[in-house]
């Protein structure tokens, strides 16, 4: 369950990424989140994992106040989270297995399931003969659906991901949509920044619309 | 516990690798910390080698008690009694003023008595200590000359009070530069931290966004500046030993001039194994420092 309570986000300088908003998104659903540029919608999007910290209001994941919480308490939060950023955010000196290996690491699973896990998802985005390559060996949608994986792998209960398809052709695009639409499916909260609503269309998600920091449609 | 091992065995894997990468610098950090710390690990183990050979020379130190020219034999008989009961002495001998005229003429100095018509010479115990603390030498000596019958205590210890100071002053030196250099160790590895930091950047901060701690990214640094610590440890046992071996035939010819057969010894294990827990110790300090520095709230 992701809550925000009449959030302000007001960044130094004085700009206001959101004013008041308020929203509630049930366990299990799909939300695509659109608007134009300057909208809101990454700065919504960070308030989630509390990369970024609400200026005034209250947010709720899982019925824990991100708002206030403390630094050490975040690691375990974002464990709970998927992260598909606008920059992939990949490590290129790390193979495509390693990459999806380390959130398996840092939540400290045993090596054996760790390695049955990082199997499981390189199989779900078709990239499983591709383990032992480095990502700058990869395409821009493998790359992309490469990142995914490692938001995955955790097995987290929200996924988040800011325009996963933004760089990629038609093709490419359509991929990930599915995957995440597969995601879904299996009851991950899903929740998506995208420009190109149509891709979600199929599955009729839940669409919010944000203008100038505020929510003008959902 | 076994998933805390696993998490150490893995940043210990992590930061080998990260050394393995860059073997240039590693090496030359290592022979930059092994030469650091061979200095004050070279002197102190010479330092050892000049006490052992100090004490070797000196042998036991010894006390001349010469007594009045008129004293009696009762008064030499009281003193003989009173040297018995002093602890602090392995042994004593009697040197009759005879005896030391008959020492003076062998050794050829009989003729600058020659124009003396009585042996001017008085009798004399000489006593050997059990301890060649300096200190003990002051304190008997001052109780000696306060005896009937005694009329001067010499100390033949003046040179063992000199090489004494002269062990102590180079021992201080040892301390202040070795605390010098331990300083320069952690500034090297403090930066050398400070630049892995930076060049592992985007690796940290993806690690973050994925629900990293703060010690889960910390550890693979602290292990990287504890190896590296080891490695420089190694270089300076090796420069060590290589001195030792060195000085060893240049050291045994200068004292076999003296009459003395010296054989220079290296540190043990005792002193090797501090030598590899300091350097990683420093190490230790130097990231520990630094990622205090970089890493820590950011």
């Amino acid at each position: 369950m992701i809550v925000f309570d009449n959030v302000t986000k007001r960044y130094p300088g004085g700009y206001t990424a959101l004013d008041g908003v308020s929203l509630r998104i049930s366990p299990g659903e799909l939300v695509v989140l659109s608007g134009h540029s300057g909208a809101g919608k990454s700065t919504l999007l960070k308030l989630i994992p509390a990369l970024e910290r609400p200026s005034s209001g209250t947010v709720h994941i899982n019925g824990q106040d991100v708002s206030n919480m403390p630094k050490r308490g975040i690691p375990y939060l974002r464990r709970n989270i998927g992260l598909v950023l606008q920059e992939n955010r990949l490590l290129f000196d790390r193979s495509v297995y390693d990459n999806i290996l380390l959130p398996l690491i840092i939540n400290g699973h045993p090596p054996g399931e760790a390695a049955k896990r990082v199997g499981a998802a390189l199989d779900l985005v078709g990239l499983s003969r591709r383990e032992k390559e480095f990502p700058a060996g990869l395409s821009g949608g493998e790359q992309q659906r490469l990142t995914i994986a490692r938001a995955f792998v955790n097995r987290p209960s929200i996924l988040i991901a800011d325009e996963p398809t933004a760089y990629l052709d038609p093709a490419y695009a359509s991929e990930i949509a599915e995957l995440f639409k597969s995601f879904n499916s299996a009851g991950v909260t899903v929740l998506v920044v995208t420009h190109d609503i149509s891709l979600f269309r199929q599955c009729s998600p839940r669409r919010i619309v944000l203008d100038h920091g505020h929510i003008v449609e959902q | 516990m076994l998933n805390w091992f696993y998490l150490h065995l893995r940043a210990f894997a992590q930061a080998l690798k990260r050394l393995a990468g860059q073997p240039f610098g590693t090496f030359l950090s290592a022979l930059v910390m092994g030469i650091a710390l061979a200095l004050p690990a070279g002197g102190y183990v010479l330092l050892d080698n000049i006490a052992v050979l100090a004490r070797g020379v000196s042998g036991k130190p010894e006390i001349s008690i010469f007594l009045d020219n008129d004293a009696d034999r009762a008064q030499v008989d009281a003193v003989r009694q009173n040297l018995q009961n002093v602890p602090q002495l392995a042994g004593f001998h009697f040197v009759s003023r005879d005896e030391a005229l008959k020492q003076l003429e062998a050794n050829g100095l009989g003729d600058v008595l020659a124009g003396i018509a009585e042996n001017p010479l008085p009798d004399a115990f000489i006593a050997t200590l059990r301890s060649d603390k300096p200190e003990l030498f002051e304190a008997l000596s001052a109780e000696v000359q306060s005896w009937p019958g005694v009329a001067h205590v010499r100390l033949d210890s003046a040179w063992v009070k000199r090489l004494s100071a002269l062990l102590e002053l180079v021992r201080a030196t040892m301390l202040d530069l070795s605390v010098l250099l331990g300083l320069a160790l952690v500034i090297v590895i403090f930066n050398t931290v400070r630049l892995q930091i930076l060049t592992q950047k985007n690796e940290i901060e993806v690690s973050r966004l994925l629900g990293a701690t703060d010690r889960f990214i910390r550890r693979p640094f602290y292990w990287f500046g504890v190896l590296q610590g080891i490695f420089g440890g190694l270089v300076a046992l090796a420069a060590v030993w290589i001195g030792i071996d060195a000085l060893a035939v240049p050291v045994a010819k200068v004292a076999e001039t003296y009459g003395v057969m010296i054989v220079l010894a290296g540190p043990g294990w005792r002193e090797s194994l501090a030598m590899i827990g300091i350097a990683a110790a420093l190490g230790w300090l130097g990231t520990a420092i630094s990622v205090r520095r970089h890493l820590v709230g950011r």
